[in-house]
This record gives C-alpha cells, sequence and structure tokens, in this order.
C-alpha cells in the first residue's frame, strides 16, 4: 500500500513532466498483448506502446510472401481446449474462447494477415490499454531507492512525450535486419524489400543469402521461374524435423532442397560471407569473388583488372554470373534506443542478436527490465519455442506471475491436494498441458511436498532455470523435498546431422523408458531445492542438475499417457519409492481388513476410508480384482476351510501375513514341568 | 600325467594318490577320466591327488601289464596300495570322493552291519566320546560323500559308525523313516552313565549336506544350556549365528535349582531346532513384567526379544516349532520369489493395485450409461437450470478410481430412474477441463449436487451405491425443513412428512425453538445445511412449540432423535453450540449404542477413537448375546470403548480379520478386543467363560490390569512401496559415465570411467548388428506394435552381466 500509495503521488507531483504507470510495455506484438491480457486480468497499472497504429506491424510486412509456417490444426479428435493449445501454434492465451485462431484462419498454414486481425481483435475485445503511434526512442534510469527495483524507467517518445514506469518489459521482437558488409554488397537486395512477384524473376539466376526459412521461403516462390538459385551460408542445414527445433528449416518451406538433390540445377553451398565480395560486370551481371582478391586491388580499376576465383579455378562453383543476389539473413534485437546505464549487452556467439538475460527473462544488465517475446529467445535458442507465438505465450505468462510475486505479494498460483492425488495430478498435467509440451525443457511443473509426505502442492509452469530461486521467486516453501515434471527428447536424438527415421527408434517398453527419443515426460526428484551452484555444475545438455531420483514416462506413439501398465504403474512404483509409501488405491472392504489388522493404513485408506469416503465399489469390479489375486473372496473361507492359500490367490493373505503375529493362545494343560 | 617311473617316484610317504593307469585312452573309459578329472579339485582339499599314468605300449609291469588292471583304479598312501575300486565303482565325483575318503578313513569310520556290532560300538564309547551314525541306502552316493566329508573334520572328535543297513534304523528306533532316504542320528554317549541304557539320540531334521552335517554337530558340540548374566538383547549364542531362536529361562535366585532343571529339560527337546539359556534376573535388570518366564530371541535382526508367561515346557516347545515352520515357509516362498524372479525377470510391470486391475478388466464391458446425461463445457450451465436438482459426476476416463464410482453410478441411476426433479449426469474432465477447474474439481472422482438458486453441495459419503441413492433422496428434502404446525412436526417425527421420504427408511431429527433461541436456531440451520444428505433435519419454532416440548419432556431449544419411524424419540437439549460444535453432536448422537459393524459404518465408529469390543458370529447373534452386549454398551462409565458385533455372513472380510488375529477362525461367536489406536493388542474373551455382561467386565478388568497375554499383536509397520522403482539413474549413469561426475554429492574415480564415445555421435551405437534385439523380437512378437526396444537396452544387458561377472 505505501508503494502504491508513493507510485500515485509520485503521479500528481511530475504529472507535468511524465506519465506514470506500474508497467510500461514496449510493443503490441503477440508477447506485447499477452503480458497486456495478464496485467489487466491482475488490474495492474500498464500501458503498452506501439509505434504503429495498429497492433502486430511486423506481420504487417512479414513474411513477405504472406505464408505463417506456425500450424493452425483445427482438429485434433479431442475437446480438451488445454490439451489442444499444443496444436495450436498461434493463439495467445486468454479466457475467451472466441479469441482462438482457428477461427480467424481455415489453413493449416495461415496467411499473415489472419494473424495481423487476429491481434487487432484481441487488443480491442479484451480493452487492453494500448497507446498506438507511440514509438519509444529512447529509455533510460531515474535512481530512486524507493522505487520498486532501485530505479525508475524513463521513456521518451519520438514527440519527447515521457513516461515514467517501475517495471520495464520490453517486447519488441527482432525486426533489425541482418546485414552484412563485404565489397558488391551494394547489389545485395534485402528480404525485406524483394519483389514477391516471381514474374520479376523469370529466366533469372539468382544467389540467395542465408539459410534460414525466409531464405527458402524466397526461394520457393521463385523456384519455377528462375534459370536456376544458389544459396550460400556458413552453416550447413539444419532441418527442422532432425533438430525438433520450429525454427529451423521446416518441411514446408524445403522445395529447393529437392531440386538441389534431384539434380535441377538449384544448389546449395557453404561459405563464409564475410569472405565474399561482389562484381558487377558491364552487362550488369553479378559475379562472385573472394575478398581476398579484392584486398591487392583497386577497386575503382573495373570488373576486368578483377582476378575472378575461375581464372586459378576454373572449376569454382559459383563461376557463372547472376542476375540478382538476395539477402534472407533474419533479424536482431534493436539495442539502440537504451541508455548505456541500462547495459543492455548482446549475447555470446549465435546468440549475438538476442539481449542477455537471465532464465528469469530478467536483463542481466538492469533489474525490473524483463524481456519478452521473441527477443528473450535467448533462454532456450535452437532448443525450445520459446521465440515464437506457442512457446513466449506461456513464457510470458511465467514472467507475469514472478512479478505478481515481487511486486504485489501474490505467490505464485497453486494448488494443495491430497498425496493419493499425486499419480493422478501428474499424469492430467502431462498429458494436457500445453505449456508443458510447448515448452519443453524450459518450463516445469513443481510439486512441493508437504512435511511428511500426506500432501502437496502443485505449481505450473515455472521457468526450470531459475530452480535454486524457486522460494524467492514463486513465495512458496520447498521444506520437504520436491518433484519437476518436464518433457524432454531423447539426448542425442535431435540434431542437423542426425537420422531421426532409425530403424528402431522408438521405445516401446517402461524399463527402457529412459532412452525415450521422442518427447516424454520425465520427473525429477530432489530431497531439497538444488542452489545455484549445482544448477550451474549440471550436466550439459541437461535442463536441471543432478536428482536423487529421476523417471522418465515411456515416449507414446499418441502422445497419450494414461496406459495403466505401461505409464500409470511405473510411474506409481517411482514416487511410491521417493516418497517411501505405498500409493494404491483400495476398495473399502480393504480399508476395513487393515483397519482391524494393522496400526497404520496406506494412504488411500487414510486419506479416504477413514474419512468416510471409500471406494466401495461394484460388484463385478470386487469380482475382477479377486480374479486377479488382488482382492480376497472370504465369502469362499466357509468351504475351503483353512487350507492355506496357494501363492497365487492368496497375494492379499501375503499382504496380511506377518502383520499380525499370533502367539499361542494358553490353554490350561497340565504342567509338565516336573518333568 | 606321469609316466610309471615318473609316478612310482614322486611317492611320498603318507601322502595319499589315485592312480590311473593306461596304454592309450580306451574309448569305454573316457567318461570315467572326466570324473576323475572333475574329483581331482575336490580330493586335493583331502591331500589327495590325482594322477594318470601313460604306461608305454611295451610296459608289461604290475599295473600297466595286466589287462584287467587298465579297468581299475588305485588308491596308494605313500608307495602302498591301500585299494583297488573297479572303475564302475567311480562312476561320478560324488562316488570317487567317498569311496576314497571311506578307505582312507578305514579306522574313523566303522562300517557296521548288524545292531550288536553297534551296540557294542555303543557301550565302548559310553562315558568316553560321542557317537555319529549315519545310515545312507549305498555308498558312493553324494549323502555318503557329505558324511564321509564330516568324517574327514570331525572324525576325531566323534566316532563315526556307517552303514547301509536299513534294518539297523528301524531297530535304532527310527522306523518310521522310508529306507529310501540317509539318516544321521548323534548320539550323546559321552553324558551316558548307565550301560544298559542306549545312549541319547539326536536326529538331523535336515538332508545329508556338508553344510547341514557340520551345522549339526556343531549345535550338538554347543553347551546345553548357556548362563547368561547380560542383557538378553546382546546375547549372542552358536544358535543365533546358525539362524536358529534362542530361548531364555528366566530365572531367579529363589527357583534357580528347579529353572536349570528346566531349561535342561526344554534344551534337550528342542536340541538342534532352538538354543537354551537360563538368565538370570537378580544379576540383570530387565524392565519386563514380572510375570514373564521365558523370552524368546529369533536370529532375524531388528526384532525385539519377546517376553512371554507360558505355564508349561511344551508351550516353550510349541512356540519355537511353530515360529520354525513359519520361517520354513517363508524360505519356501522366498525361494519361489526368487524363482519367479528369475522367469519373470521383473515383478514391477505386473499391476498389483486391485482397483485400477479390475477397472482394467473390466473396460470392455459397455456400462448403461443411457440414464445419465453426458455434460460438456457448452451445456453444462444450461442443464444445471433446467433442472430443480442436477447430480455431476466429474471424473476422468483415465483415472481407475473414478471409473469404478462410475460403475457405481449407473445403478444409483437405476435406483432413482424416473424420480421427478433429479437429473443424473456426468462431466468427463479428460474432456472438459475447464469445466472441473471452474466447479474446483481437485480430486477424482467429485460428485456435487447443484440445486436450483442454490450453493452446490459436495457429496462426502462413501463411494457406494447405496449411500450416494441415499444421499441424493435425502438431499431433496430442504434441510432443515420449515414445519408449520404440531400435527406436521408429529408426522415428521414418525417419517411420514416430507411424503417423498414417506416410503424410505431414514432417521429424522427436529429441532424445537422458542422465540426467545434465535441464535440455537440460527446454529441448527447451518447444522443442517451441512448435514445435508446424511440425516433429514426439521425445525419447528411456532408459539406452541411448548406442547412439543412437553410431550418429549425436554425444554427448547432442544432436538428430538427419532429413529425407525417415530417408534423411540430420544430429547437432547441443546445449549449454546457453534453450527460446527452442534454438527459434531448431532453425528455423535446419530451412531448406535451397540453396532453391526459394517466396511460401510466402520469409519464411523474408527472416529471415537476408543477400542473396539467386537462379538464376531456368524449369522445374527443370539438375543442372549446381543442383551448382555448391550448391557456392556450402556452401563458403567460410558463409552471407554465401542461395542459391536459383526455378522460374518454380511461382513465375510471379518473372516480375514480374525485370521489375521488367530492364524485361523476359531469357533463362533468369539468375543474379541482390539485396542486399534494404542498398542494394537488383540485379546480372545476366553471360549469356555459365557458372554454375560459380568463375565465381560471382569475379564476387561484382567486385560487393564495387565493379567491377560495378548492373542496377537497388530503390526506397526508402516506401508512401504510394494515393489522398486526402474532405477533410471543407475541405468544412465551406467551407459553415461559423464553423468555420475557431475554429481555434486560423491564423485567417482575417472578410472571408472568407460571410453566415452566420439563425441556428438551415436553412430557406433546405431551401427552394430542388433542380435540381442533380434532375439527379443522372436521371443515376443506381439511387442513390435508397441515399438521396439533399441539397441541400447541390449548394450546396457550386456553391461549388467559383465559388472556381475
Amino acid at each position: 500500500l505505501g508503494l502504491a500509495l508513493y507510485a500515485g503521488s509520485l503521479r500528481v507531483a511530475s504529472g507535468a513532466a511524465f506519465l506514470y504507470h506500474d508497467y510500461c510495455v514496449i510493443g503490441a506484438g503477440p508477447s506485447g498483448l499477452q503480458a497486456a491480457y495478464f496485467l489487466q486480468q491482475a488490474s495492474r497499472d500498464y500501458v503498452v506502446f506501439e509505434r504503429s497504429h495498429a497492433p502486430g506491424s511486423f506481420f504487417a510486412l512479414y513474411p513477405r510472401h504472406r505464408k505463417l509456417i506456425s500450424i493452425n490444426k483445427r482438429y485434433t479428435g479431442k475437446s480438451n481446449g488445454e490439451f489442444n493449445l499444443r496444436h495450436d501454434w498461434n493463439s495467445l492465451l486468454s479466457h475467451d474462447r472466441q479469441l482462438l485462431f482457428q477461427r480467424y484462419s481455415r489453413d493449416f498454414f495461415p496467411n499473415a494477415d489472419a494473424m495481423v486481425r487476429y491481434l487487432e481483435d484481441f487488443a480491442s475485445l479484451l480493452k487492453l490499454r494500448v497507446q498506438y503511434n507511440t514509438a519509444i526512442v529512447h529509455v533510460t534510469l531515474e535512481r530512486d531507492g524507493q522505487a520498486w527495483n532501485g530505479h525508475y524507467f524513463l521513456l521518451t517518445d519520438q514527440d519527447r512525450q515521457n513516461y515514467k514506469c517501475s517495471s520495464l518489459l520490453v517486447a519488441t521482437g527482432m525486426w533489425v535486419p541482418n546485414v552484412v558488409n563485404f565489397p558488391g554488397s551494394e547489389y545485395v537486395e534485402g528480404y525485406e524489400t524483394v519483389s514477391i512477384n516471381p514474374e520479376d524473376f523469370a529466366g533469372q539466376t539468382v544467389l540467395i543469402l542465408g539459410r534460414g526459412n525466409s531464405a527458402f521461403e524466397t526461394a520457393e516462390n521463385i523456384l519455377g521461374v528462375t534459370n536456376f538459385i544458389h544459396m550460400v551460408s556458413r552453416s550447413r542445414v539444419r532441418l527442422s524435423w532432425a533438430t525438433h527445433y520450429v525454427g529451423d528449416l521446416r518441411a514446408i518451406n524445403n522445395g529447393l532442397l529437392d531440386t538441389y538433390q534431384l539434380k535441377s540445377l538449384d544448389g546449395l553451398l557453404e561459405g563464409d560471407l564475410e569472405d565474399l565480395a561482389i562484381v558487377k560486370d558491364k552487362k550488369g551481371k553479378l559475379h562472385i569473388t573472394l575478398r581476398f582478391y579484392l584486398d591487392n586491388r583497386n577497386t575503382s580499376a573495373g570488373i576486368d583488372s578483377i582476378t575472378l576465383p575461375q581464372d586459378e579455378l576454373d572449376n569454382f562453383a559459383t563461376r557463372a554470373p547472376y542476375d540478382r543476389v538476395i539477402r534472407c539473413l533474419g533479424w536482431k534485437f534493436d539495442f539502440s534506443i537504451y541508455n548505456r546505464s541500462l547495459r543492455m549487452m548482446p549475447g555470446k556467439g549465435n546468440k549475438k542478436k538476442y539481449p542477455q538475460i537471465k532464465p528469469s527473462y530478467e536483463s542481466r544488465g538492469t533489474r525490473g527490465l524483463f524481456v519478452l517475446g521473441t527477443a528473450s529467445h535467448s533462454v532456450d535458442f535452437r532448443k525450445s519455442a520459446g521465440g515464437f507465438i506457442h512457446g513466449f505465450r506461456y513464457t510470458t505468462r511465467a514472467v507475469h506471475r514472478l512479478l505478481e510475486n515481487r511486486h504485489h505479494g501474490v505467490p505464485w498460483p497453486s494448488t494443495v491436494y491430497p498425496i493419493t492425488q499425486l499419480t493422478n495430478s501428474i499424469i492430467k498435467r502431462v498429458n494436457e498441458a500445453s505449456g508443458l509440451y510447448q515448452m519443453f525443457s524450459v518450463l516445469a511443473d513443481i510439486i512441493l511436498l508437504r512435511e511428511n509426505a500426506t500432501a502437496f502442492e502443485y505449481l505450473e509452469e515455472y521457468p526450470v532455470g531459475v530452480l535454486a530461486e524457486l522460494e524467492m521467486q514463486t513465495g512458496r516453501k520447498a521444506p520437504n523435498g520436491l518433484f519437476v515434471i518436464i518433457m524432454e527428447y531423447g539426448r542425442n536424438f535431435s540434431g542437423a546431422d542426425k537420422d531421426v527415421f532409425y530403424y528402431n527408434r522408438a521405445v516401446g517398453e517402461a524399463q527402457h523408458a529412459w532412452q525415450s527419443n521422442f518427447l516424454h515426460p520425465v520427473i525429477y526428484y530432489y530431497k531439497r531445492l538444488p542452489t545455484e551452484h549445482e544448477m550451474r555444475l549440471r550436466p550439459p545438455d541437461w535442463p536441471l542438475p543432478r536428482p536423487d531420483a529421476v523417471h522418465h514416462i515411456v515416449e507414446d506413439f499418441l502422445t497419450d499417457w494414461t496406459a495403466p501398465n505401461a505409464h500409470i504403474l511405473p510411474l506409481r512404483r517411482f514416487l511410491e519409492n521417493c516418497l517411501s509409501t505405498d500409493l494404491r488405491n483400495f476398495f473399502a472392504e480393504s480399508c476395513f481388513l487393515f483397519a482391524f489388522t494393522r496400526q497404520k493404513l496406506p494412504p488411500f485408506c487414510q486419506q479416504g476410508y477413514v474419512r468416510m469416503q471409500g471406494l466401495v465399489g461394484s460388484e463385478g469390479l470386487r469380482r475382477h480384482a479377486v480374479e486377479a489375486g488382488l482382492l480376497e473372496d472370504y465369502t469362499l473361507a466357509d468351504f475351503l476351510g483353512d487350507r492355506p492359500p496357494d501363492s497365487r490367490e492368496g497375494s492379499q493373505d501375503q499382504l496380511l501375513r506377518d502383520h499380525a503375529i499370533p502367539v499361542r493362545p494358553l490353554q490350561h494343560l497340565v504342567n509338565a514341568k516336573d518333568e | 600325467e606321469l609316466s610309471p617311473q615318473e609316478y612310482f617316484s614322486s611317492l611320498q610317504a603318507g601322502r595319499a594318490s589315485l592312480a590311473y593307469f593306461s596304454h592309450n585312452v580306451s574309448p569305454g573309459a573316457q567318461p570315467f577320466l572326466e570324473q576323475i578329472e572333475h574329483s581331482a579339485e575336490a580330493l586335493q582339499d583331502y591331500g589327495v591327488s590325482v594322477v594318470k599314468v601313460n604306461c608305454p605300449k611295451e610296459d608289461v609291469s604290475r599295473y600297466c601289464g595286466k589287462e584287467n588292471a587298465l579297468r581299475k583304479a588305485y588308491l596308494f598312501r605313500g608307495n602302498m596300495l591301500i585299494r583297488e575300486f573297479p572303475t564302475d565303482a567311480l562312476f561320478d565325483v560324488n562316488s570317487i570322493v567317498a569311496n576314497v575318503l571311506f578307505a582312507l578313513l578305514f579306522n574313523e569310520v566303522k562300517y557296521v552291519e548288524t545292531l550288536a556290532d553297534l551296540q557294542n560300538i555303543e557301550n565302548t564309547l559310553k562315558g568316553r566320546s560321542n557317537m555319529v551314525f549315519a545310515y545312507v541306502p549305498a555308498t558312493g552316493t553324494a549323502e555318503h560323500r557329505a558324511v564321509m566329508e564330516a568324517a574327514f573334520v570331525y572324525g576325531t572328535v566323534h566316532q563315526f559308525v556307517l552303514t547301509t543297513e536299513a534294518m539297523l534304523l528301524k531297530d535304532t528306533g527310527n522306523g518310521e523313516s522310508d529306507a529310501s532316504s540317509a539318516r544321521l542320528l548323534f548320539c550323546h554317549c559321552q553324558r551316558a552313565t548307565d550301560l544298559a541304557q542306549p545312549c541319547r539320540r539326536t536326529a538331523m531334521g535336515q538332508t545329508l549336506t556338508m553344510l547341514n552335517i557340520h551345522r549339526h554337530l556343531k549345535l550338538m558340540g554347543a553347551p546345553l544350556v548357556t548362563e547368561v548374566a547380560e542383557d538378553p538383547e546382546k546375547v549372542s549364542t552358536v544358535h543365533l549365528q546358525l539362524g536358529l531362536p534362542l530361548v531364555f529361562i528366566l530365572s531367579q535366585k529363589e527357583t534357580y535349582e528347579a529353572d536349570r532343571r528346566t531349561a535342561e529339560f526344554v534344551a534337550w527337546q528342542l536340541l538342534g531346532k532352538a538354543g537354551v539359556a537360563l538368565l538370570s534376573r537378580d544379576l540383570v535388570d530387565l524392565n519386563i513384567l514380572l510375570r514373564s518366564n521365558v523370552a524368546l530371541k529369533t536370529p532375524d535382526e531388528g526384532v525385539p526379544i519377546k517376553y512371554l508367561v507360558l505355564e508349561d515346557t511344551d508351550e516353550v516347545i510349541k512356540l519355537v516349532e511353530d515360529k520354525n515352520k513359519v520361517k520354513r515357509i517363508q524360505e519356501d516362498e522366498e525361494e519361489n520369489e526368487e524363482d519367479e524372479d528369475e522367469k519373470e525377470n521383473n515383478s514391477q510391470d505386473i499391476q498389483d493395485d486391485q482397483v485400477v486391475e479390475a477397472v482394467s478388466r473390466d473396460k470392455k464391458r459397455e456400462l448403461p450409461l443411457e440414464q445419465i446425461l453426458v455434460l460438456t463445457e457448452e451445456t453444462f450451465h444450461s442443464a444445471l437450470s433446467e433442472t430443480a436438482r442436477t447430480v455431476v459426476l466429474f471424473y476422468a476416463s483415465w483415472e481407475a478410481v473414478s471409473l469404478a464410482m462410475l460403475r457405481s453410478y449407473t445403478k444409483v441411476a437405476d435406483h432413482l430412474k424416473g424420480m421427478q426433479g433429479v437429473l443424473l449426469s456426468r462431466v468427463n474432465c479428460w474432456d472438459w477441463p475447464s469445466v472441473c477447474t471452474a466447479e474446483n474439481v481437485t480430486q477424482f472422482p467429485t460428485i456435487k449436487i447443484y440445486k436450483k438458486g442454490e450453493r452446490a453441495v459436495m457429496y462426502d459419503g462413501m463411494w457406494g451405491t447405496e449411500e450416494l441413492t441415499s444421499f441424493i433422496m435425502l438431499s431433496r428434502v430442504s434441510c432443515p425443513l420449515k414445519l408449520a404446525t404440531v400435527d406436521e412436526a408429529e408426522r415428521y417425527l414418525r417419517g411420514e412428512f416430507p411424503s417423498e421420504l414417506s416410503s424410505y427408511h431414514h432417521t429424522s431429527l427436529l429441532g424445537v425453538f422458542s422465540t426467545a433461541t434465535n441464535e440455537a436456531r440460527k446454529a441448527f440451520e447451518e447444522a443442517g445445511n451441512i448435514l445435508t444428505g446424511h440425516v433429514t433435519t426439521g425445525m419447528y419454532f411456532e408459539d406452541d412449540a411448548l406442547a412439543l416440548s412437553r410431550k418429549y419432556a425436554v425444554s427448547p431449544p432442544a432436538l428430538l432423535l427419532s429413529r425407525s419411524g417415530g417408534q423411540s424419540v430420544e430429547g437432547i437439549a441443546l445449549s449454546k453450540q457453534s453450527a460446527q460444535e452442534m454438527v459434531q453432536m448431532i453425528r455423535y448422537e446419530l451412531l448406535d449404542v451397540f453396532p453391526e459393524i459394517t466396511v460401510q459404518n466402520l469409519p464411523r465408529y474408527l472416529q471415537l477413537r476408543k477400542p473396539f469390543l467386537i462379538l464376531f458370529g456368524d449369522g445374527d447373534i443370539s438375543q442372549m448375546e446381543s442383551k448382555e452386549m448391550l448391557k456392556l454398551a450402556k452401563g458403567g462409565p460410558q463409552q471407554e470403548f465401542v461395542a459391536c458385533w459383526l455378522n460374518l455372513k454380511k461382513t465375510p472380510v471379518g473372516r480375514g480379520v480374525l485370521k489375521a488375529y488367530f492364524a485361523t477362525v476359531p469357533s463362533l461367536p468369539v468375543l474379541v478386543w482390539v485396542n486399534l489406536h494404542a498398542g494394537g493388542q488383540v485379546f480372545k474373551f476366553p471360549s469356555e467363560q459365557s458372554i454375560t455382561e459380568t463375565n465381560v467386565l471382569s475379564w476387561l478388568g484382567k486385560l487393564k490390569a495387565g493379567l491377560e497375554i495378548p492373542s496377537s499383536t497388530l503390526s506397526e509397520e508402516d506401508w512401504k512401496p510394494p515393489l522398486p522403482a526402474y532405477d533410471f539413474l543407475q541405468m544412465m549413469e551406467t551407459a553415461v559415465p559423464e553423468l555420475a561426475l557431475h554429481t555434486s554429492h560423491h564423485r567417482r574415480d575417472t578410472s571408472e570411467r568407460r571410453p566415452s564415445e566420439s563425441p556428438g555421435g551415436d553412430t557406433g551405437v546405431r551401427e552394430e548388428p542388433s542380435q540381442e534385439t533380434k532375439a527379443e523380437k522372436v521371443g515376443s512378437p506381439g511387442r513390435d506394435l508397441r515399438g521396439t526396444a533399441p539397441r541400447l537396452a541390449a548394450r546396457e544387458k550386456q553391461g549388467k552381466r559383465h559388472s556381475e561377472l
């Protein structure tokens, strides 16, 4: 309240200079709107700044050929809305069933215009507070000990209007095109402006720089009319069905792979673009040469004096001149608007296009600055779906939950269940949860055990990278151990050079579940919360440090993990052994027997039968249990007499055998001690 | 293999050797040679070397020359020939070892053929040393070998006597045992003084193996009675080390001599089955009942010593013998389990959850669900607004317990067919999770009853057909029901009003309030609300409430409790109680004084947390007994215990309870005291006494004074996991040694690492031919459809085998 009051007074005092909001969101793209939705639901003071006049301006231009490669699966054969989100890559999260993307397009790969319409509706139907036509051009900090994070964020727009915020959510996406500079790069056309009319390419020879989806999308569009297309890039082609990463080359765009491998003149080349040079001849044809040759020469000397590779190596691959060179090298984050004091640093290596953030999506340089959406993909680049709508809609929710706990004292939402529901709650989530499925190995469900393991608390979709900080980040306590439920592909299964169709790739037996290759649930058990040190020392490619025990639910062809024997039974055994208890279900009759013959009861009887919620069961079911040898039929005892039960039918009896230790009842016999 | 010269020159004085001479191996001698080679190792343990002598062709000396000699083996001590064996007497290792030792131990092991011989030997031994008498059906058998091997070790301590005459066995008083199996008797001749009497004998119970004989002789050699003057928990004797129980006879200074005699008597009886120790209570500070006179210590670790009060030495013996019997059964079972383990490898993947298994066995049967409306996210709210009362079962189509409930629910639908104003419906939370979340369903199954315009009532009773039916029936009437006239109130108490319930047998509760008792009325209203479905509640607070209260002799505020259609009406005064307290009180009042315990109603009585006094009967109990028990239940300082009865016809699982208490079902009726909540001791009312209030009370008095011995004690054991889980962590560490290195708990030595596979490449894994996998597939053709175990599995199996080696 103090904070709120303070913030209120501040708003009045400095109203003239600054417009104050608790939360400022930059960008009304999918992640900005998603963040706005959660802030609105929580009745927070927020505003979204959008430089365009409408949301989703990136989608108004891109992809250039208008076909989204995020699938819009309208039928799954299931009515479970949460499950269906596993196969809906376009919708944002909301309570409104109208705002499902399948209502906006019938195409499996929808047109980008549908996305623009969808985002417009999302913002307007949910009445999200978006301030359009506001381009934030500068962000700086104002130190203030009273502020949530020790500083305020000061934002300036194109009209020099200033805004002040306690927390800044950067959802600007990645929109600055990557360019390379080499001699002759002025002849290169960019993806952002290149013609999308195939007619313009008729009878031309084209060189495409880059090997991502935009490059292949561009090639796909003109494949039928060009003489041939060559594609050059530093790295080998990464096929998404081999890497299991949706950002790699998708099958929908890979027509050029066909024509290359089926000897139809098109081709792929590997080489460093930095070494390249392009020279234009008098006819306007573009020749590829190497920077190395140009360095020695005066470029103004004209084409004739420049050495071309084929002069020395007469079978040089790209010796044919090109009519056009197109650059399709992707985009990077716009670092330019942040004052140095915010220390927005680019990442390292292949993540340099992204700003550096922690696994909690908070900037490494500035507390209180969170990066959302596709710009936050450095957390799981080339691994999971955090750079795409179907991934960051969940990570945005996670960030919102972290903020609710940090600034408003609202702990991470959780449900407390009795321990008898432990297996059920895991089975329910691994079968339907979309966040775990889409953000595999990044978001995890956490089960915090209560004392004596009689109950547990269930937290959904927590960023697993900050597991060590769980208590601080969620406001929940984990003193008695925890389970982490996560989904994983098999280690060593995914990769650019992997054969993912090899014979016997699927594991069918539950006892080999740890070797499962396809996405499957994995449950880690820790007796205590891992420390940050342990998180750092975790094995390479492991999302988590070494647990005290681990369980894999065997991969399933239908991703339906409800089979009683192959899925649920091994899971139950794992949970039982972690908790050192018996989690079986019992009919009321068995509980009755246990109540009279043992001092302690299994949890199912203790929490059900004893509280007058025993499972009586129908006669037919009890008969099945008797036939299975799991329940003894005492009505037959009359006829069988006291014959010792044989091992098959008497397992119930085995259960009881040494629970009561019979001592010979003492009869008054003649004393025979006088021997 | 030596030449004759080499052999004869290598013979050392006193060293025994078994030699076989041959020119070249004749085909017939081949199996014999193999056996003799195998026995070489065994014979070496007894200092006998085995030699094959290769005779040169031209050699015609004593051993090589005779054609006949080649059919024989020769036993030498030094260079002296002790015996010739025809090769057909040496058919296997057992026969070779047995015969060789038999020849060498000629003096130590006497062979007898007649009873007279035996008695002669026995008589000469009396007062000097003990005798081991063994009968084997034939020489050269495994048993014969075991006896000879034992004689090799113990021959200087005891006199060994061997026979193959079955008659002899009969004459020594072991006639009942059949002559086809070997026997061994230990004859305690050292202690024997009377020449006329035969020595005392202790037969060995187990089969004749070297180990068993060794064990038996060791036990015979142990002192008969060990005197102990320390904490029995710390005592360890040969018996305990050999896995046998130890019986303590607790002694005092005053009775020492008698106790010592008792101990010796018991010890003789238990010789070979258990050890006996004499413990002086005066020397050890024992925190046990003064009445205890015997203690039993079992060899199993962690099992505490049992202190007992026994009246008879027979009981001690019986106790030990029973214990051994149980143990033997357990051992048999363990063996069986091992067998099963080998056959099945994993019983882990066999379902041991009775509910899950029952439901999956029933899954192919189509359920009669026509009576039950399926609700979806779209229809849920509209359906609720259409009917006065909607019962909704929230379940998950994969969850066994809720599917079990769905089966009972179809029966409820049958019972309630045609009833107006009640709609039975169901929501599958696997299809419609958002409905279930919105309705706050956190457990499967959940049943809620929605009334138009009112808060939903959550069903919190037993998951059974009858209980749910009754709940739905009773919750049709608003609770509490406001009664308008005295007449209505009277009819309500008789169960005739409201008419919906008139045909339905139920208990009614009527709150009587004057206008001044507003507070109590409010609490009662709330309590009635909470109890909806469990009991009908009504209330009357008109001006003439006094008339009602006068009739039933209560003063408002008060409750009138009417059981079985108004035949008996109890009045209960109300004081200032909160609604919760009132619910508690009403629940308590609803309990019967002397109930018949059933599976369904036990939990209500368990909540009292009192000991149970249960009369088990096969069918109804007699009026006499029921009268006495009722007196018992009502009389005295009330409710120290729950007096109840159990009808085994109606509740057959009661037999299971009795079997657990007494191993077998005792003659019925039987009265049992069980202290479920403290100690778990079970006492059985003496069957020869008749069940009368006085008898039972005096028995209970003795129980409390600790004068009775419990028939059994309920196990305090925790509910542990029934079976282990797959240890994937360990499997992963075996396959990926790097993982183990990343543990912060225990770092393994780097030298343990297997050469790591080429980085990033599992090509090596993929290329190798999958013989294992193929084999697996041939064995189980059906498995292919489920997916195939990849090669890595086979690798892992190999690895396991290596580590075992």
